[in-house]
């Protein structure tokens, strides 16, 4: 049935993965691509992530890797003219540069719909004040918020909103003069405070400990409505939504609150006028039925996303259908296949979903979690109880962390604060709370967490202390279940009752799963079905859950299956390029006429999607449920080298217990993973790799470089604090790390090695089948080494190394293979100074690179991959990466402005959260749009320079010079502005921060007179000094583009000054090299 | 076929016909509606108890958070239970609550599992039996429930504009909640009254248990009724006795409907809803005489989920406008059925 004269649709996607707006829209743009090709229709997608899923072959007809910005948008609308756009697919990306090009009139000029919601609407749900009023006239109750000007008006509005409230100054940044104020006095010190910062302040009500619960609803063209899932935060108001722990469906609202919120989320979306999806959050107070609504999100949002795979009901996919035109009751679940899309899911489990944090890769970044987000990741668990999902969901976030209770001790100096406000480590301060005898109403009154939830963690830690009394030799089968039930690990179980014991913790853990496999004490899988079993389905959607005695699906035992481990949480340094590997994978193996199964727990991706595979476990990727769950499967063979480092670190445990893994050997994996046995492999082959010792005190290390000289790059195996790597220039620098931040001892060597400076990073990404290679790609990194792979800009194929170079890496790479007897994806990573080669790292597992090479060079690596490691014959292909007229470069997307006071600068950790990639015929043109892509912008007005050391300032003398020569003006700090002065640079001389002299470096970046901030560090010691980390923070603070590395400022400047935005290749990607 | 779980609530066995409901929420409207007469009651939900049991406040002679005056599920079934509760309006433990009104529970249930036995056998006869303590089967089928729970007396509620005779076949109390709320006065009369004296603006056939054949005597009534241009309303199994009085047939559903989540389309639009229902029989639409018309038509199973006459105001609706527990999108029937009052009586 059609039910539309569309033809072609352009669907914007939201660019790089950043904090806020992440994998989620990977799912949602490739559901509404699916559901428009299902209709005929050709799509056009414009997106410059690479990684993703969306915009790889197959998906969308016509894929552009440009900037999702209204300039781009437009120019791609001129040259396509689609009939329609649809906005909700790409998140606020999407959003804004829809409403950009709307209001700009581009849409109307070209004759394209909005399919959907319409732009109007969106924008009045954009607008805080106008939306407020618009809820107010149809009786929905928002946060009561009043305007003052005067300290007596301020007094006035507190008395009419009763306390506490908040006072919040208008107009300021990161809430300076803000605060929460509980009597007349506190009144009057935050308002005379407020006041110094604007003369205008807000005196609103507090909503503080008052429950939070979203709902997602659906409306088609009809008006007809449903509320696919309601959800509700385990952390009371206060903290983002992102950043919390969330359940569905609700669990303390009674049938009243539940439906009562339902019915004004509907009455909400209606009279917006909604077409599609939209969340809506509320504010519940949990002493009465008093609510607020508090954020309407007119689009698919990471909430969407999570409410899609909590239920099984898809909802991107329904929401694509609804814009061209459907009637929900005229789609069918296609869970169920039989039964309508209009209807509400009936879940007969709960789903835990919990953030995953980075911060401890962030210099400075503050661990407070409140009202922004600064999650990079989440994990979504299912079980048929809370204690049981919510240990499976602290096990997912991959922190080293089993559950709730027994593990590393962890230290809370003043619990009650870590308790009252909140940091990414708050959970663990209940635990601990709970083994120091903290009462459940005590926990309450510092958390305001609802004490339902409390209560089930009491359940757990008492549950922990009936345990730890009790050894394998002493427990019933009954009291095993009982834990188990609870969502006890292996892993926590051994610890608990078998924590005397000798032998290493996978041991003891074996010991464990052997005691309970011949007690018969086993999970059962359960599915996922949208109705709670009311109806039969046909659904692959599973899990594992020790609540229930009978599983709902028995797989068929033909050795026709294979396991696909997925990558997890997204995280710094692993996130959609080891989904896009996965679903290839998955996709190659239904191919080969094999069945897919998918393990994977991440609600972000495309792999959880429920018709990627013939089987979807949504569940751990621990040793303890891999194993459940390839017990059952009986597959052929498994497959980890897709899935990122989780799925690799399985390898050898997994091995040792009998699992067909596919692919290279783990016995191999382990020999390119332990860096003693890697680097006599490379000894013996000859191939050379920066010296490095394991040692364990400080006059070894110290030995150690006087023999190599600094600087020194420092691995140590414990940290206390900060990131997990450093590189030192200095003894002093070397000492300070070492004392402060970590610790080195007999039980916690540091990996101490030599540090090449000025030196080429090279990659290797690869496939080779029994050794042999069978395919490469050679990639160089923009920035000299120094800067971690993930956050340096890669230009692929490689421009600039000498042909010498070129042969050796590829005889490196054929060696190794070779000795280790690849057979699958590996990447390794080189650096290369004169001509002379050293090996840095090998991974024999897919690497972050791999979609981007693959899409560049239009070679699939994973589906080769895949299909060497099923066994098939595959052929060389054809052409290699000398043959492309054209290159890819790949550029780092940060997420700084999230993380208030981290020190914007990039080093040896991986700081990025995305990239995104985009091609060319010359590497200047692919390298301002993969810049643009990510936020930078040519400057204007002016460009602030700081540029480090002798080398730095000399890399940026003839980029200075072409910005010159366009009449950019250009400021720098005292010795920077001198150096180029003898250079024959005009610049004015700006001061540091801390000099209270004008004309300021801060007080320009404030202003916003310089658009571009150059700010290059002495070297590469996180001990940087305090001017220079204000300068790059303020830059970020105040949305200036900053770019602290050297290579890549020169680059950028050179490239911009060069070419123009209108000079810039509009090339869709399938017509570079023709197809 | 047995399951082992743990007893709470009443210590006691008990039999009865085992049914499902799919609701995430809503067990003290649940175990309160009388259409569960009988039954034992497996809930999917696998986390109950968790908010706890309300106080008994009353409003207008109804007490504010229960469907009727006791719990009318013979046992209970589910998952996990929650000792713990928390909610500002909790008085007492879901366990407690079930004590001291004698309702047996157990928990600890592969429910799921229960519920694909029941779905593909259809409701049947079951028990709850604690420690070995024998009890005998028993099918509420073959009982007439509705004379059960049905009220004796006849009780007036309510000083409204619109008099509502309210025939009980065991009424949700959110029914007359939803009345008294429009201005009317509403007369709760037992399922066997005769209500040929027009005493009243608009005539209502509630909800109730078991088997609408059982329900002679309101059908005989009914019959009479139906050539009259009184406004008559009807929900759940007033709809199939509107049925079975004008002359057409209910049969037994393979799957029932238990759940929030029914969604049903107003026939010959593109108006579709999504619905709170508890029914196990339902009207076939083919033996619908030609006077009626289907109004409502289930979008999952294509069964029949309201009528309506094509000339005199009387229409009833499978579904649960009144909803409590379940979504509460149809409240508008309530408005609809009397403006057709109103129009009728002229007041």
């Amino acid at each position: 049935m059609m039910k539309h004269q569309i033809r072609k649709v352009l669907v914007l996607g939201s660019g790089a993965l950043k904090i806020g707006e992440a994998g989620e829209f990977d799912y949602s743009g490739s559901q509404a691509l699916k559901a428009l090709r299902e209709e005929g229709i050709h799509t056009v997608l414009i997106n410059p992530n690479i990684a993703t899923v969306q915009t790889s072959e197959g998906v969308a007809d016509t894929v552009y890797f440009l900037p999702v910005t209204p300039l781009f948008v437009g120019k791609i609308i001129e040259k396509e003219r689609p009939d329609g756009i649809l906005l909700a697919f790409g998140g606020q990306t999407a959003l804004n540069c829809g409403v950009e090009l709307y209001r700009q009139g581009t849409l109307a000029r070209y004759g394209v719909r909005v399919l959907g919601t319409p732009v109007e609407a969106i924008i009045e749900t954009e607008d805080r004040r106008l939306f407020a009023d618009k809820l107010h006239a149809i009786g929905v109750d928002t946060p009561r918020s009043i305007a003052v000007t005067t300290a007596e008006e301020a007094r006035a509005a507190a008395g009419e909103l009763g306390f506490p409230i908040i006072v919040r100054a208008a107009f300021t940044l990161g809430g300076q003069g803000s605060g929460f104020c509980s009597n007349m006095d506190e009144l009057e010190r935050l308002a005379g405070n407020a006041f110094s910062y604007s003369g205008q302040i807000l005196i609103e009500e507090s909503l503080k400990g008052w429950k939070e619960i979203e709902y997602e609803v659906v409306r088609d063209k009809y008006d007809n409505c449903i509320t696919v899932c309601n959800m509700e935060n385990f952390d009371p108001l206060g903290i983002h939504t992102g950043e919390s722990i969330v359940v569905a469906p609700s669990q303390t609202l009674s049938n009243a609150e539940y439906h009562k919120l339902r019915s004004i989320s509907i009455q909400i979306v209606r009279s917006v006028g909604i077409v599609g999806e939209c969340n809506v959050q509320f504010a519940l107070d949990p002493d009465s039925e008093a609510y607020r609504v508090i954020e309407v999100n007119a689009r698919l949002s990471r909430s969407s996303a999570l409410a899609s795979k909590a239920t099984g009901y898809p909802l991107a996919h329904v929401a694509a259908k609804l814009a061209l035109g459907y009637g929900l009751h005229e789609l069918k679940n296609s869970v169920t296949r039989t039964t309508s899309a209009l209807f509400e899911p009936a879940l007969d489990y709960i789903v835990c979903k919990i953030p995953r944090w980075d911060l401890n890769k962030f210099t400075g970044v503050s661990k407070e979690i409140g009202s922004s987000m600064k999650s990079v990741g989440e994990v979504m668990s299912i079980g048929r109880n809370f204690e049981e999902a919510i240990q499976k969901g602290l096990r997912m976030t991959g922190l080293g962390l089993h559950g709730f209770v027994a593990n590393e001790h962890l230290d809370f100096p003043d619990l009650d604060q870590s308790l009252s406000e909140p940091t990414d480590m708050r959970i663990y301060a209940l635990a601990e709370a709970f083994s120091r005898g903290y009462s459940v109403e005590r926990l309450h009154e510092l958390t305001r967490i609802d004490a339902w939830f409390l209560q089930g963690l009491a359940n757990i830690s008492r549950m922990a202390a009936k345990l730890a009394g009790l050894t394998l030799g002493t427990i019933s089968p009954e009291q095993m279940l009982a834990a188990k039930r609870l969502g006890f690990s292996d892993f926590q179980l051994a610890r608990l009752l078998l924590g005397g014991e000798s032998g290493s913790m996978h041991e003891r853990l074996l010991k464990v799963r052997a005691w309970r496999s011949a007690h018969q004490i086993k999970p059962v899988i359960k599915q996922i079905d949208t109705l709670a079993a009311e109806y039969p389905a046909f659904t692959n959607y599973l899990y594992l859950t020790y609540n229930g005695d009978v599983s709902d699906i028995a797989p068929p035992d033909d050795k026709k299956s294979v396991v696909v481990l997925g990558s997890g949480a997204y995280r710094i340094g692993s996130s959609v390029e080891f989904d896009w590997s996965g679903v290839n994978a998955l996709q190659t193996i239904r191919k080969l006429d094999y069945r897919p199964v998918m393990i994977n727990y991440n609600p972000e991706t495309v792999s959880t999607d429920y018709d990627m595979c013939d089987r979807l476990y949504f569940d751990e990727l621990s040793f303890e449920r891999v194993m459940d769950i390839l017990e059952a499967e009986q597959p052929l063979g498994t497959i980890l080298s897709t899935g990122g480092q989780i799925a690799n670190n399985l390898a050898m445990r997994l091995y040792r217990s009998g699992v067909e893994i596919l692919g290279t050997s783990p016995v191999n994996i382990d020999m390119a993973e332990d860096r003693h046995k890697f680097s006599s492999l490379l000894d013996r082959l000859g191939v050379d790799q920066p010296r490095w010792r394991e040692l364990s005190s400080m006059s070894e290390i110290e030995a150690f470089a006087s023999e190599v000289g600094y600087p020194l790059l420092i691995r140590p195996s414990y940290v206390l604090s900060g990131a997990a790597m450093n590189v030192v220039s200095n003894p002093e620098d070397l000492n300070h790390f070492l004392q402060v931040a970590a610790k080195v001892s007999k039980e916690h060597p540091v990996v101490v090695s030599e540090f090449i400076e000025s030196a080429k990073e090279i990659e290797v990404d690869a496939v080779a089948a029994n050794g042999g290679l069978v395919v490469y790609a050679i990639s160089e990194h923009v920035e000299f080494a120094g800067v971690h792979s993930g956050d340096a800009t890669i230009v692929f194929p490689a421009q600039k190394l000498y042909l010498e170079t070129t042969r050796r890496i590829k005889r490196i790479t054929r060696q190794i293979a070779g000795a280790l007897e690849i057979s699958g994806p590996f990447n390794i990573q080189f650096l290369a100074k004169d001509n002379h080669i050293k090996v840095i790292e090998c991974n024999l597992r897919a690497s972050r690179s791999f979609p981007f090479v693959s899409k560049v060079l239009k070679i699939n690596f994973i589906d080769l991959a895949t299909r060497v490691m099923l066994g098939e014959a595959v052929e060389v292909p054809h052409k290699n990466m000398f043959d492309i007229d054209y290159l890819g470069i790949k550029a780092s997307q940060f997420s700084f402005s999230r993380l208030a006071k981290a020190d914007p600068v990039l080093g040896v950790d991986m700081a990025s959260t995305g990239e995104v990639a985009c091609l060319g015929e010359t590497f200047h043109d692919a390298l301002l749009k993969a810049m643009f892509s990510v936020g930078y912008r040519m400057p204007e007005r002016g460009v602030l320079i700081s540029s480090g050391d002798v080398k730095s300032k000399v890399q940026l003398l003839e980029p200075a010079r072409m910005l010159v020569a366009k009449g950019i003006p250009l400021f720098a700090t005292r010795g920077t502005a001198r150096f180029l002065e003898e250079n024959g640079i005009q610049a004015g001389v700006l001061h540091w921060p801390d000099e209270a002299q004008t004309p300021n470096t801060l007080e320009y970046i404030r202003e916003r007179r310089v658009d571009l901030v150059i700010n290059i560090p002495k070297d590469l010691s996180k001990t940087e000094l305090h001017n220079d980390y204000t300068i790059r923070r303020s830059a970020i603070d105040f949305n200036i583009p900053l770019i602290t590395n050297a290579q890549l400022a020169a680059a950028f400047i050179t490239a911009g000054c060069r070419l123009t935005t209108d000079e810039l290749e509009l090339k869709p990607w399938n017509e570079y090299g023709g197809w | 076929m047995s399951f082992n779980g743990y007893s709470f609530g009443h210590t006691g066995s008990v039999s009865g016909e085992v049914v499902f409901n799919t609701a995430m929420t809503g067990y003290p409207e649940s175990l309160t509606d009388p259409s569960y007469r009988g039954q034992i009651l497996v809930l999917t939900y696998p986390l109950i108890g968790n908010y706890g049991v309300p106080d008994k406040v009353s409003e207008a002679g109804l007490p504010a958070f229960f469907e009727s005056e006791q719990i009318h599920v013979s046992g209970l079934v589910i998952s996990s239970y929650s000792e713990q509760y928390s909610h500002w309006n909790a008085d007492r433990s879901l366990a407690s609550w079930l004590a001291v009104h004698s309702i047996p529970a157990i928990e600890g249930i592969d429910t799921r599992a229960l519920t694909q036995i029941i779905r593909e056998h259809g409701a049947m006869t079951g028990k709850i039996v604690v420690d070995g303590e024998e009890v005998n089967w028993r099918d509420p089928n073959s009982e007439n429930l509705v004379a059960e729970v049905s009220t004796k007396e006849v009780i007036r509620y309510g000083n409204g504009r619109l008099r509502i005779l309210l025939v009980d076949l065991g009424v949700k109390y959110n029914i007359i909640r939803h009345f008294l709320k429009r201005d009317t006065t509403v007369i709760r009369v037992p399922w066997d009254y005769d209500f040929s004296n027009p005493e009243y603006d608009g005539l209502f056939l509630s909800n109730g248990p078991g088997d609408p054949k059982q329900c002679e005597a309101t059908i005989r009534h009914l019959k009479r009724q139906l050539s009259q241009p009184i406004p008559v309303f009807g929900i759940c199994l007033g709809n199939q006795l509107m049925a079975l009085a004008s002359g057409a047939d209910t049969f037994k559903l393979r799957y029932g409907h238990r759940s929030h989540n029914q969604p049903v389309l107003q026939a010959g639009t593109n108006k579709a809803l999504v619905t709170s229902q508890n029914h196990g029989f339902a009207i076939d639409s083919k033996t619908l005489g030609s006077k009626w018309q289907e109004w409502f038509i289930n979008l999952n199973d294509g069964t029949n989920e309201g009528i309506r006459h094509r000339e005199l105001p009387h229409f009833s609706v499978q579904f649960h406008p009144e909803a409590s527990s379940g979504p509460t999108d149809t409240e508008y029937l309530f408005d609809e059925f009397l403006s057709e009052v109103s129009r009728f009586s002229g007041r």
